[in-house]
């Protein structure tokens, strides 16, 4: 008899090549993904005279520095020479890229999914703190730097210690316009931004069950801003629907096969974990953030905390974090002004993100400009066969191509200084988005409710005979 | 990568929570090639006006030859932007010593020779008050895990792998490619017991 053992057992111990005595671990890595930002790596490849040890495993994806708009030109010569880059890298390793004109491109965790490129059971590495999005398929999925890109380029391993286990288990019906972005905040909110650190996150409980894929990368996606490397969600039915018939993933005999072999990664009853959370998710309302940390959200119904009655540790973060998003204690969230929306990104720019926000948008203008980028091609091709495309265009937002886009700027779409954004991202940091940029962090859904009204504002009222 | 083992150098305070990736440095200067240089763009819209200006009175900007940095909690969380850590090593530090780290910098810090030290909360009140007024000389010895400042020494917390790596200046592509045997044995091992795990090729 053995013990019973996690996901997580399971994901270490069929990657794990070899242990050292000092207990770090070398892992095989089955699919590794590159984007411009991965410069330093190849350029530490090249330096050693080194090729891609696998080139059938490594697929390249523009992305981070993707122009939105007008892609035919790209005016700016360090996006430019930052996106040849990766194309010359991809010619010279011979790697797959997803370039700015493929039917395919898109943000890179987006893609991976959509492809079928990401399956459960797989360790799946990039350069990016995102990539704990894959974990929502049961697979070891986590963010690494350059040099250990490099690392993985030439030998399709990396090394790792086992992080420790954490489990967040959540049970109840989420409300009606209550989305996986919800359930996110609220955990960071409540265990803080390294609340996670040095663990793998297992999401379980019905609530999570019932998450579509799409809501499951959303969550496993946040996981590392509340300081997780990993997320990861079991395997189910769910999950095998979502994967039939993608491009790269598994067909016929051999998807049916691979769907028991899956099953089998589930946590076994009676397994441990270091760390053991559970939440009522049917007590979750619509959330934001107020501050310049993932962990400064409250329900959007709250007033913004005084920092001179909080926890004194997180007090100076909080007077600083007031004065950077020019709001006084005390205020109401409901109402705050904004100056433009965003919805987009690897966390909210899935079809169903769309569709949640276009459900709100439709038939009603936008009282502030703002910016619509979908997170793929794929995504964008089908929601524009939906109307969906329309109803953002109609209510006054900008209907663009697909990228890392407003999020993180790279690519010159920014949000200038001291305005205010509702945005449908990830990191409400300072200068995220722009130098000055004031982001509220929301789901899609709270950010067409923001746009309809040009406040911050509680979307459940414009959902009322709108049916989900 | 040239390893270490001690080293001493002026310590500065800089007391501030969740110092994150994007304010280490902003996306903007990411596409430079390393070579350049990521000095001047350390922590950059901390430490400059929109007018590219030095704030007189931020820590960083009144004090020279600094090489060790006592943070607060948090420090490097977000993205794994390994440009966080290029910018600290290329303005010349050596060592950060904070009560947490973001996980994706930490392990980024020791593939450069930055040393990430975790201090207990109290250790790290007691180094903030001793620097508040000034920065004073640190020494720090990793192969001990302790670290003197004015006379009292204290311990610091690091992975026994990364100490011994950041000791030696290992090069984990030399290291790995050594098992490369091992690896080419779990690979095939791989595609017999999951063959699934190769994409299938559409193509």
């Amino acid at each position: 008899m053995t013990a019973p053992r996690t996901m997580l057992d399971k994901l270490w111990a069929s990657h794990e090549v070899l242990r050292r005595d000092d207990g770090v671990s070398l892992l095989w890595v089955d699919r590794h993904l590159v984007h411009e930002g991965s410069h330093h790596a190849f350029a530490k490849l090249a330096e050693r005279g080194l090729h891609v040890a696998e080139p059938d495993l490594t697929f390249a994806v523009v992305d981070h520095y993707a122009p939105t708009r007008d892609r035919g030109r790209i005016s700016d010569p360090k996006i430019a020479r930052m996106i040849q880059t990766l194309r010359n890298n991809a010619a010279r390793h011979n790697l797959r890229i997803f370039d700015l004109d493929d039917p395919t491109q898109g943000i890179v965790h987006v893609v991976g999914p959509e492809l079928g490129l990401t399956l459960p059971g797989l360790l799946i590495n990039c350069g990016d703190s995102h990539t704990s999005t894959h974990g929502a398929f049961g697979a070891l999925a986590f963010g690494i730097g350059a040099t250990e890109v490099a690392h993985v380029l030439a030998t399709q391993t990396v090394w790792q210690r086992k992080p420790k286990a954490m489990r967040i288990t959540l049970n109840g019906q989420l409300g009606p316009g209550v989305s996986a972005k919800d359930i996110a905040l609220n955990w960071i909110a409540m265990l803080g931004t390294g609340g996670a650190q040095g663990h793998a996150v297992e999401y379980a409980g019905q609530t999570v069950r019932d998450l579509s894929m799409e809501g499951r990368m959303t969550l496993c996606n946040l996981s590392i801003e509340g300081g997780a490397r990993f997320g990861m969600v079991a395997p189910d039915e769910v999950t095998f629907a979502y994967l039939e018939n993608r491009e790269h993933a598994p067909n016929g005999p051999d998807f049916e096969a691979a769907c028991r072999t899956w099953q089998k990664l589930t946590t076994d009853e009676g397994a441990v974990f270091n760390s053991d959370v559970a939440l009522d998710a049917s007590g979750i309302a619509p959330t934001v953030t107020w501050g310049t940390s993932p962990e400064q959200a409250l329900p959007v119904s709250a007033s913004i905390p005084n920092p001179d009655v909080m926890d004194p540790a997180k007090a100076n973060a909080a007077r600083d974090a007031l004065d950077y998003m020019g709001l006084a204690a005390g205020r109401a969230l409901d109402g705050i002004p904004v100056d433009q929306v965003f919805i987009g990104s690897c966390t909210n720019g899935r079809i169903e993100d769309l569709r949640e926000a276009a459900l709100v948008l439709s038939g009603r203008g936008a009282k502030v400009p703002g910016l619509v980028s979908p997170g793929s091609a794929r995504v964008k091709a089908q929601a524009e066969a939906e109307g969906l495309d329309r109803v953002f265009t109609d209510a006054g937002l900008e209907w663009a191509a697909s990228g890392c886009s407003m999020c993180v700027g790279m690519n010159g779409d920014l949000v200038g200084e001291g305005k205010r954004c509702a945005s449908s991202t990830n990191r409400n940091f300072r200068g995220r988005q722009g130098r000055g940029a004031r982001t509220h962090l929301m789901s899609p859904a709270m950010v067409a409710a923001a746009a309809v009204t040009g406040t911050i504002t509680d979307v459940r009222p414009f959902l009322q005979g709108r049916a989900a | 990568m040239a390893g270490w083992s001690k080293h001493t150098g002026r310590a500065l305070a800089l007391a501030v929570d969740n110092i994150d990736t994007d304010q280490l440095i902003p996306a903007r200067f990411m596409s430079v090639p390393r070579s350049d240089g990521y000095g001047g763009y350390l922590l950059h819209d901390m430490r400059r006006n929109a007018d590219e200006e030095l704030h007189p009175d931020f820590p960083l900007n009144r004090h020279e030859d600094i090489s060790i940095l006592v943070a607060g909690q948090n420090f490097g969380s977000g993205s794994s932007r390994e440009a966080a850590v290029y910018a600290l090593v290329d303005a010349g530090i050596r060592a950060v010593i904070a009560p947490s780290f973001g996980d994706i910098f930490a392990n980024n810090a020791i593939n450069n020779g930055l040393l990430p030290a975790r201090v207990s909360n109290s250790t790290h009140e007691r180094l903030i008050q001793t620097l508040t007024d000034a920065p004073a000389e640190l020494s720090v010895d990793l192969p001990e895990g302790r670290f003197t400042l004015e006379g009292r020494t204290e311990k610091f917390e690091l992975d026994e792998g990364w100490r011994v790596k950041l000791i030696n200046g290992w090069d984990d592509i030399d290291l790995t490619q050594q098992h490369a045997q091992t690896i080419r044995a779990h690979r095939h091992h791989r595609s017999q017991t999951a063959p699934w795990a190769w994409p299938a090729l559409c193509e």
